[in-house]
C-alpha cells in the first residue's frame, strides 16, 4: 500500500475518534458546569475541558476571554483550531476523499454524510440550547463510522491503519482525561461534593459510568475509577484495552509484510505489558500523575514511530 | 448555418425514423412523460451516490459537482461506427507518426509540407525530447479525438486530445447507469460493450513498459491530486485497473529507478499513465516552482527505466495552430486520403485569413489556440456586436492567439428538457489507445448541449453527457407515426 494512503487512513480514523471524544467532553463540561455551585468551580472544568483536549495552548494564543461560550465555539466550531468537532469533520473527510477507494462505500457515505451536514451548521448550532442536539449527533456519526468499518472493510492493510488510527487517538484521549482529574482522583481530603461530581465527568468522558456499576458493583471510588480507565480490558476505552489492539494491529501488519518490523512494534508491546502486569496499588504509589504524563509522552513517540516507518516510508 | 431547425438530427429525418432510432421511437412514443422524469431522477440520485463529479473549485458554490446525465441514448449502426473507427485509427497513426517525426528527423519539415517555424516556434514543442524515441515509438496512448456530425454520412474532426483527455470515467459510469435503469430497453438493441475498456488500457500501458522492466510492468496514475477536475476519474480508472494512484510526492527517483514509497518500503514503477501537464512532470527540467511532479523522473524516462503515457511533448500534435495541417500528415507518413474531414481553419496569424475572420465575425467560430474547456470562446452568429466587437480588438492584439472556423450546424439528438422531449446538438469523444496496437472500445463520450440552440457541449459551460450506443447490426429505417414525430420534436 501507497504510504500516503496508509496516512490518509491512519488520520482518518484519529480525527473521526477525536470529533468523538470533544463531543463527549462538551457534554460532560455542560454538566458539570450546571451542578457545580461556585464561579470558580465551574471555570476549572471549562479549564479542565480544554487542557484534556490538548486545545489549551491553541486558546490562549487566541487571546480570548476563557467564558464557557468562547470555549464551547473554539471546541466545537473554530476551523482555526485543528482539533475543534468541525476542523476534525473536515480533516476526516480531506483524508477519506484522497483514498476513496480503499473505503468502502458505507464508510465513505458515512463521513461525506457527516461532512455535508457539518456544513450546514450555523451560530445557532451551538447555541445553548442547541448545543447538546448537535454533540448527540457527532457522537452518533462517530459510532456511525466506526461500525461503518468494523462491518464492511476487509481484514487488510486499510483497516488495520484506520483501527489503529482510532486506537492511538483514543487510548491518548482515555490517558488526558483521566490525567486533567488526577487531584480528583489523589487527593483523598478535600471537597467531597466536588470530587464526586469530577468523578462522575471522568467516567462520562469515556462512556464508562454504567460500566463502572457493572464491573464493581459498589460506590464511586477513586482508586477503582482509575483502575478501571487503565488496567480493566474489559471496559473498551480503558488503555489497555487500546493498547492491546494497538499491539495486535501491528503485528498484524508485521506478519502480512513477511515480519518487518520496527521500533513501533517494540514499543507498542513494552506498553502493552506494562499494564498487562501492572497494579493500580503500584502505580497509584509511584503517582498517577507522573504515571500519566509518562504514558502520555510514549503514545507521542509511538505515533512518531509509526509515522516513520509506515507512513512516511 | 446554425440553429437546430437546419440541424441534421440523428433520430428523424423527413418522415422516417432512423434505423439505429427505430426502437428508442417506439419506446419514447410509449413511455409517460412522468415515467421518463422519474428516471431522470433516479439516474441523478445513482451518479451523486456513486459521487462521479467534477470538481470545480475556487467559483464558489459546491465544489463538487454532478455533469448532468441525460437519459436518452445516441445510438450509431454499426456500419456507422465501423467507417468512423476506420479513420479515427488512420488519424490517430498519423499524429504518432508525426510526433516521432517532430523530435526525430523532421522529415516533414524539411518536405516543407507543415511550416517549421509552427512547429518549433510552438509552446507545445519539447526541445527536451528531440532525438529520444519513447518504447514502442508510441507517443500519444491515449488519445481522444472529437467528432462532429452533420448529415448521416458527414463526420467532422473539431480538434484532436493528444495529452490527457478525459471524460472516458462518464461513458463507463453512463452506460452501467442504462444498464440499471432501462434493462428491458438496453435488452431490445444489441449493444456492443464498452465495459472493457480499463482492461484494455492496461494491456496498452503494460505494452509500452520501457526496455529495462523486468518481470510483469507495474503500473501507476499519477494525479496531481484531489482538488484536480477529473480527480474522480483517476482513481475510478486505478480502481478498475488495480493499480495505485499516486501523486507526486508518492514518488522518488534513486539512480534514474523510480520507486513509490509504500508501508512496505520502496517499490519500482515501470509505467506511469500521468494525468499531469508536462510542465508540472519534473522540475528539474520543466516548471522548476511545480510540486506536483517528481524530480529526476526526466532522465530517469530518458534511461528506459519507465515510460510515461502520454509521453511529454505530446501537445504538439493537438495545437489547434497545427491541426489544419493533420490531414496532410496523414498523406504525408501514410501515404492515404483522409477519411475523416477536417474543419476548414483560419489562422488569425496569416493576414488573409485574419482579414477573411475579421470580417465574418458574425459567421465563424473564434477559439483561443491555448485554450480548452470552451473558456475563451466566441460563437459568432449567437454572440451581440459588443462582443464581436471586443474579439476583433484581441484578435489584432495577437493574432496568433486565435483560430476560426466556420459555424457547423452539429446533429441533434431527442433529449429530455424540463419542456419534454427535444432536440440538442452533440459531439462525440471517442478514446482512441495505442500500445503495440491500436485498440478502440466501440462508442465514446457523448456530450450534448442542454440549453436550447447552444453549440457549447463543454461540462463547463452547461453540457452534459449522454450514454453512447454503438449496435452490433444495422436496422433499417421506418417511416416515422405521425405521434411519434410529434412528440419528438415537441
Amino acid at each position: 500500500m501507497l504510504s500516503r494512503t496508509a496516512d490518509s487512513l491512519y488520520w482518518l480514523g484519529r480525527y473521526i475518534e477525536r470529533a468523538g471524544n470533544n463531543a463527549r467532553g462538551l457534554q460532560v463540561a455542560l454538566r458539570m458546569a450546571s451542578l457545580m455551585r461556585g464561579v470558580e468551580q465551574r471555570s476549572n472544568a471549562w479549564r479542565a475541558l480544554l487542557i484534556a483536549s490538548g486545545c489549551e495552548p491553541g486558546f490562549r494564543a487566541k487571546a480570548l476571554e476563557p467564558t464557557p461560550e468562547a470555549i464551547v465555539r473554539y471546541l466545537a466550531a473554530d476551523l482555526e483550531n485543528p482539533s475543534s468537532i468541525l476542523s476534525c469533520i473536515e480533516a476526516a473527510r480531506r483524508n477519506a476523499r484522497a483514498v476513496r477507494t480503499a473505503l468502502t462505500v458505507d464508510m465513505w457515505e458515512a463521513v461525506n454524510e457527516t461532512w455535508s451536514e457539518a456544513r450546514r451548521t450555523t451560530t445557532a448550532t451551538f447555541a445553548p440550547d442547541n448545543l447538546p442536539a448537535f454533540l448527540d449527533w457527532v457522537k452518533s456519526r462517530t459510532v456511525l463510522f466506526n461500525g461503518a468499518y468494523a462491518d464492511t472493510m476487509l481484514r487488510d492493510e486499510a483497516w488495520r491503519f484506520v483501527r489503529l488510527g482510532t486506537m492511538l487517538e483514543r487510548a491518548d484521549n482515555t490517558a488526558r482525561v483521566l490525567d486533567v482529574h488526577h487531584h480528583a482522583i489523589a487527593d483523598t481530603e478535600g471537597d467531597g461534593a466536588v470530587a464526586y461530581v469530577q468523578w462522575q465527568a471522568i467516567l462520562r468522558s469515556v462512556s464508562a459510568l454504567r460500566a463502572y456499576h457493572w464491573v464493581y458493583h459498589a460506590r464511586l471510588e477513586p482508586r477503582r475509577i482509575a483502575e478501571l480507565l487503565i488496567l480493566r480490558p474489559e471496559l473498551p476505552r480503558s488503555m489497555i484495552a487500546c493498547y492491546a489492539r494497538i499491539e495486535e494491529t501491528l503485528e498484524g501488519l508485521a506478519v502480512s509484510h513477511g515480519g518487518r518490523r520496527g521500533e513501533c512494534h517494540r514499543l507498542a508491546g513494552e506498553m502493552h505489558a506494562r499494564l498487562r502486569f501492572g497494579r493500580i496499588a503500584d502505580i497509584m504509589a509511584g503517582g498517577l500523575h507522573d504515571f500519566l504524563t509518562a504514558t502520555i509522552d510514549r503514545n507521542v513517540e509511538l505515533g512518531r514511530q509509526i509515522q516513520d516507518f509506515y507512513l512516511q516510508a | 448555418m446554425t440553429g437546430p431547425s437546419k440541424a441534421f438530427d440523428e433520430m428523424s429525418a423527413d418522415g422516417i425514423i432512423r434505423g439505429p432510432y427505430a426502437e428508442i421511437a417506439r419506446w419514447l412514443a410509449a413511455i409517460p412523460r412522468e415515467a421518463l422524469q422519474r428516471r431522470s431522477r433516479e439516474a441523478e440520485l445513482l451518479f451523486k451516490r456513486i459521487g462521479i463529479t467534477f470538481a470545480v473549485y475556487g467559483e464558489g458554490g459546491d465544489p463538487e459537482r454532478l455533469i448532468p446525465f441525460d437519459i436518452i441514448p445516441r445510438i450509431l449502426a454499426r456500419a456507422e461506427w465501423e467507417a468512423l473507427s476506420r479513420g479515427l485509427v488512420q488519424r490517430v497513426r498519423a499524429l504518432n507518426l508525426f510526433l516521432l517525426d517532430v523530435y526525430g528527423a523532421q522529415e516533414i519539415l524539411r518536405a516543407g509540407r507543415i511550416p517549421a517555424a509552427l512547429v518549433r516556434d510552438n509552446e507545445a514543442f519539447r526541445p527536451e525530447m528531440k532525438g529520444f524515441v519513447p518504447p514502442g515509438g508510441v507517443y500519444t496512448h491515449i488519445a481522444g479525438i472529437d467528432v462532429v456530425r452533420t448529415g448521416a454520412n458527414d463526420f467532422w474532426v473539431l480538434e484532436d486530445n493528444c495529452r490527457t483527455p478525459s471524460g472516458v470515467s462518464y461513458m463507463l459510469e453512463g452506460r452501467e447507469a442504462m444498464l440499471r435503469l432501462f434493462p428491458e430497453l438496453c435488452g431490445a438493441h444489441r449493444i456492443l460493450p464498452v465495459g472493457h475498456y480499463p482492461e484494455e488500457l492496461l494491456e496498452t500501458l503494460k505494452s509500452v513498459a520501457p526496455p529495462n522492466c523486468r518481470g510483469v510492468p507495474r503500473v501507476v496514475i499519477l494525479t496531481p491530486g484531489s482538488y484536480n477536475s477529473a480527480y474522480y476519474e483517476h482513481c475510478f480508472l486505478a480502481d478498475e485497473m488495480g493499480v495505485e494512484v499516486v501523486e507526486g510526492p508518492d514518488l522518488f527517483v534513486e539512480e534514474d529507478v523510480v520507486f513509490m514509497r509504500t508501508t512496505t518500503g520502496p517499490r519500482r514503477v515501470d509505467v506511469i499513465y500521468r494525468r499531469i501537464d508536462d510542465d508540472y512532470l519534473d522540475p528539474r527540467v520543466f516548471r522548476p516552482e511545480s510540486v506536483l511532479g517528481v524530480p529526476g523522473l526526466m532522465a530517469a524516462y530518458k534511461a528506459g527505466n519507465v515510460a510515461l503515457a502520454n509521453a511529454p511533448g505530446a501537445g504538439i500534435a493537438d495545437d489547434k495552430a497545427v491541426y489544419p495541417y493533420v490531414p496532410e500528415m496523414i498523406r504525408f507518413y501514410l501515404g492515404e486520403e483522409p477519411l475523416l474531414q477536417n474543419v476548414p481553419t483560419y489562422l488569425c496569424e496569416r493576414d488573409e485569413d485574419r482579414a477573411y475572420v475579421l470580417a465574418h465575425l458574425d459567421k465563424l467560430v473564434v477559439k483561443l489556440t491555448k485554450g480548452s474547456g470552451g473558456y475563451g470562446m466566441l460563437v459568432g452568429p449567437h454572440s451581440t456586436a459588443g462582443e464581436r466587437a471586443e474579439f476583433a480588438a484581441r484578435i489584432k492584439a495577437k493574432p496568433a492567439d486565435y483560430i476560426a472556423q466556420p459555424t457547423l450546424a452539429l446533429s441533434t439528438v431527442p433529449t429530455l428538457t424540463e419542456t419534454g422531449i427535444a432536440p440538442r446538438h452533440v459531439d462525440l469523444r471517442p478514446f482512441v489507445l495505442c500500445g503495440k496496437e491500436v485498440r478502440i472500445v466501440p462508442g465514446g463520450l457523448t456530450r450534448v448541449a442542454l440549453r436550447e440552440g447552444s453549440l457549447v457541449v463543454n461540462s463547463s459551460q452547461g453540457g452534459g453527457t449522454k450514454d453512447t450506443w454503438v449496435l452490433e447490426d444495422d436496422p433499417a429505417d421506418i417511416p416515422a407515426p405521425q405521434a411519434v414525430q410529434g412528440q419528438a420534436q415537441c
